[in-house]
């Protein structure tokens, strides 16, 4: 279905696209990539020159830098492995035949359509205030002294709402992964004697796989960029900042924006070595 | 395959299954119902489930204080106006990519998709300097185009996989029968993709919807969205419980209600075809 | 009008030539079939003569005019595909005027065009449904009805009839064959089904990896192949090939002969063999027969015979309808 004149009009209509996507991507990078070279103070006066690499040996070299990697990693695996485990096995169980499945379905999701300022805000303040949140209730009822969620686990809260939002994802796309496991291979196992979990170990896992894989890379991605959870409940404070929010606070807070740039072309790299991963799989199946 | 399981497994499936819904939803019940209490009873302890006096106090105290209905119309143009303006971009493009493929497309689709990947804070400084330069802080229009292209991968990902499945014969029908390219996209495709452009458009509006990164760091007063507004009861408003969920429960229930319907397309839009 | 010239045209995709240089001459009002086994490249070659597709080199002319760059839609010729293409978002009526409307046919004419065309292919009482609501052979009819309201310089049919079950597709050749009477308008039709190519066509273009092996009418492509590929691909029960000695003594490297001139005895003949499978179909009866040396034989023989499984019998090929061919696989006499 290729003809010169269908080809060349194709081009023209990839093109506003195209150009779209190349300028969103290219401007700000290169600026971003300039700045990172520069001593950018725009409250004292913007632009100073040349740097060099100055700016990426302070940011790496920065006291915050190693933290924040740190938290960063804390976050993002912790995220990753909740959801993942909780994922899996919420995906087996509402993959049961039982009564009500389509509104257990719509509750599970229902996170997932809530905005990451209004679960950072309900969660901190109606679940986690160590003197008026329903944790705090539930600790008293039971005779147990209230928690302190926020400062004493700030992290800890924060993967916790953040992967209440998330679960309802790996979830779905676990259930979709499951949906499509042919159930005559599951039941050649059992007669083979295969036992249950031999079952799960053999069969349902390796069909999960490829699907776990995507949600690890895709939610990665998403979680690298944490913005509105730490933004409205600690501000980065007590090890909850994130190389997001150090990025965040070099460029807007403190306006050094040589500096948050070299810090912003490092966030760039490690995303984009993620989302290699992620388009290969994408890649390969797009062949298929 | 359908085989019959007992009832008695089925019933404990569903307690189970039930329990760990209503678990997941809590939160979101809590703050609903929190929003009909008075200040009082909301953080009551202990905690009062059904046996309170409801109240619609607080939804008319968060919209005279904090004049919601502006902020649910600045996100209504930001989300809907992008989505809209990102799908008339991506229609055309998802035809060129679904129906004349060539050897460069896929790389085209996946560096699109890549783009996607980009860490916003990573351009965030850039971004500031030319809303600034461009006069856009702080105004919808901004927001509009930076969402636009935030979300333009995922919309010409997913008309381009609905689109595939379109038989490619229909559109060389039309072709044949002497249609322009834009009649044959006006009249043939369009009309045969409305349900993939429908979910399209709704997975789309609930992303820039909850998008909370540009719309936090590039409005202020004028042209903040719901998130902005949920954002600014941080503090100290957050500690009024009650009036918090109202906003909460203001700012969630129009995209809650469009999300049900989009959960089927959800897979689709957030996984780029990498499951089935 | 509807004289199509196709000079050394030539189709790659990539590196792969599909259609290698090919001229080929179809004229006015004439019924061409296409035909070849799969993947030969004839829908391929249909599409180069739409414009779906461009040539690789060559040209094609229509009417006399070039029209090698010519857009498809205004090569003025309407095309039925093997999935029928209709618009399911349509009613029928809609579907059948839809080329109208993109000429911008003013809407008294259309509804004439449409009612007319509705009326010859019985769908008038279908006008106002849709595509998914009608069968097989009456989506078929639609995508009839939607070239002929065109009154197209010359119709092309890829496969028409292949999703078809068996009892309709007759009718369908039928119809189609009465539409041609008709409307007396150039018909490319393609097909991978000689009995469809040998009842319905004037003149018969067989394919094999993208080269025209010969052009003729029904009769002279079972009278007269010009080679063995020809004479295996037209005519069914397909016909026997000989190599060898057997061969040599009618002084050719293979001979064939159809099932149908080869004559059966229980007494006598040219070559005793053993009944193994045997067919019986009413009308004819076909016999496979196993003669020492040989591939087995197809033998058609007219109503029922009285022999069975394991019977000994003898045939004889007709010596007039004996077809010679040489190393090279060329028919000689
Ligand atoms: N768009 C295309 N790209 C590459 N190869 C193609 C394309 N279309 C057809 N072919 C190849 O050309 C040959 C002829 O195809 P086609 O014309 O469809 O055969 P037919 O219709 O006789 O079955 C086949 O080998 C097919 O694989
Ligand atoms: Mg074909």
């Amino acid at each position: 279905m290729a003809t010169q004149h269908s080809r060349a009009a194709a081009r023209l209509m990839m093109a506003p696209a195209v150009v779209l996507l190349l300028g969103w991507m290219l401007v700000p990078l290169i600026m971003t990539l300039t700045f990172s070279f520069k001593k950018y103070l725009p409250l004292k006066g913007g632009d100073l020159g040349w740097v060099g690499f100055e700016n990426y040996i302070r940011f790496f070299t920065a006291s915050a830098f190693w933290p924040s990697v740190l938290s960063t990693l804390i976050l993002v695996g912790g995220v990753l492995a909740i959801t993942v485990v909780l994922g899996v096995l919420l995906a087996l169980l509402l993959d049961q035949p039982f009564w009500g499945q389509g509104i257990v379905r719509i509750l599970v999701i229902a996170p997932f359509f809530v905005m990451p300022t209004v679960s950072a805000l309900v969660w901190k303040n109606m679940f986690m205030d160590p003197v008026n949140g329903l944790f705090a209730h539930l600790f008293k009822a039971f005779g147990a002294q209230p928690y302190d969620w926020l400062s004493q686990s700030p992290l800890l809260s924060i993967i916790v709402i953040v992967a209440w939002q998330w679960l309802p994802f790996a979830t779905l796309i676990l259930l979709t992964a499951i949906q499509s496991l042919d159930s005559e291979q599951l039941e050649a196992a059992e007669m083979d004697g295969a036992p249950v979990l031999a079952r799960f170990g053999y069969i349902v896992l390796p069909h999960l796989a490829r699907a776990i894989t995507v949600v690890i890379l895709i939610q990665t991605i998403f979680l690298l960029s944490i913005f509105a959870e730490i933004f409205v409940t600690t501000q980065g404070s007590f090890g909850t900042k994130t190389l997001t929010y150090l990025i965040y606070q070099r460029v807007l807070e403190s306006q050094n924006v040589g500096l948050g740039s070299a810090g912003g072309i490092f966030a760039v790299i490690l995303a984009n070595i993620v989302a290699i991963f992620l388009m290969r799989i994408v890649g390969k199946n797009l062949d298929a | 395959m359908a085989r019959r399981v007992s009832t008695r497994r089925k019933a404990i499936t569903t307690l189970a299954a039930w329990s760990v819904g209503f678990l997941i939803f809590f939160p979101i019940l809590w703050t609903v119902l929190t929003s009909f209490k008075t200040e009082a009873q909301a953080i009551a302890d202990p905690p009062l489930f059904l046996g309170f006096d409801w109240t619609l106090e607080n939804y008319a105290v968060v919209q005279e204080r904090s004049d919601y209905l502006r902020f649910l119309w600045n996100s209504v143009i930001i989300a809907g106006g992008s989505t809209l303006l990102g799908t008339m971009v991506a229609i055309p493009a998802a035809w060129a990519m679904a129906f004349v493929p060539g050897k460069k497309t896929k790389d085209i689709l996946l560096w699109m998709l890549s783009t996607k990947m980009l860490p916003a804070v990573g351009v965030l400084y850039p971004i500031y300097l030319i809303f600034i330069q461009l006069g856009l802080l702080d105004s919808r229009i901004g927001l509009v185009v930076v969402l636009m292209l935030c979300n333009l991968p995922i919309i010409v990902w997913m008309l381009y996989t609905y689109f595939k499945e379109i038989p490619g014969e229909i559109l060389e029908a039309a072709r044949m029968d002497g249609a322009t390219l834009r009649e044959e996209i006006l009249y043939v495709l369009t009309p045969m993709a409305v349900p993939g452009i429908a979910s399209t458009i709704l997975l789309n509006i609930i992303l820039a919807w909850n998008e909370a990164f540009w719309t936090l760091n590039l409005t202020a007063a004028k042209a903040a969205p719901l998130t902005a507004f949920i954002a600014s009861y941080s503090s100290p408003e957050g500690l009024f419980y009650a009036k918090l969920s109202a906003a909460s429960t203001l700012a969630i229930a129009p995209i809650l209600i469009l999300g049900w319907f989009s959960q089927k397309q959800l897979v689709r839009g957030l996984t780029f075809g990498a499951v089935k | 009008m509807g004289q199509i010239t196709l000079n050394q045209v030539t189709k790659s995709f990539g590196d792969v030539e599909v259609i290698p240089p090919l001229d080929l001459q179809i004229n006015d009002g004439e019924f061409v079939v296409f035909v070849g086994p799969s993947g030969c490249g004839k829908s391929t070659l249909l599409r180069l003569i739409a414009g779906l597709e461009d040539v690789s080199s060559g040209e094609i002319a229509i009417d006399g005019t070039d029209a090698t760059h010519v857009q498809p839609a205004r090569r003025g010729l309407a095309m039925v595909f093997q999935s029928y293409a209709l618009y399911p978002h349509m009613s029928v009526r809609k579907n059948i005027a839809f080329p109208l409307k993109m000429a911008k046919m003013d809407k008294a004419e259309q509804d004439r065009r449409v009612a007319n065309a509705a009326k010859v292919l019985n769908l008038t009482d279908y006008l106002d449904r849709r595509p998914g609501q009608l069968s097989g052979g009456q989506r078929q009819r639609v995508a009839i009805g939607r070239a002929i309201v065109r009154e197209p310089a010359a119709f092309l049919f890829d496969e028409p009839l292949s999703n078809l079950d068996a009892a309709l597709r007759v009718n369908m050749r039928l119809e189609i064959s009465e539409l041609h009477q008709t409307l007396k308008t150039t018909m490319i039709y393609v097909t991978h089904d000689q009995v469809e190519a040998m009842t319905m066509a004037d003149k018969i273009v067989v394919l094999q990896a993208g080269r025209i092996e010969q052009v003729g009418s029904p009769l002279e492509l079972y009278n007269a192949p010009r080679n063995k590929f020809v004479a295996g691909f037209i005519g069914s029960p397909k016909m026997n090939f000989i190599d060898g000695a057997d061969a040599a003594q009618f002084g050719a490297h293979t001979i064939g002969i159809r099932p149908e001139h080869i004559t059966l005895s229980t007494t006598e003949g040219l070559w005793q063999g053993r009944v193994g499978v045997a067919e019986h179909l009413g009308s004819d009866t076909f016999l496979y027969v196993h003669v020492n040396g040989l591939d087995p034989l197809t033998v058609r023989v007219s109503g029922e015979v009285g022999v069975r499984h394991g019977d000994t019998v003898f045939l004889s090929p007709d010596p007039a309808k004996l077809h010679r061919f040489d190393a090279q696989g060329l028919r000689q006499s």
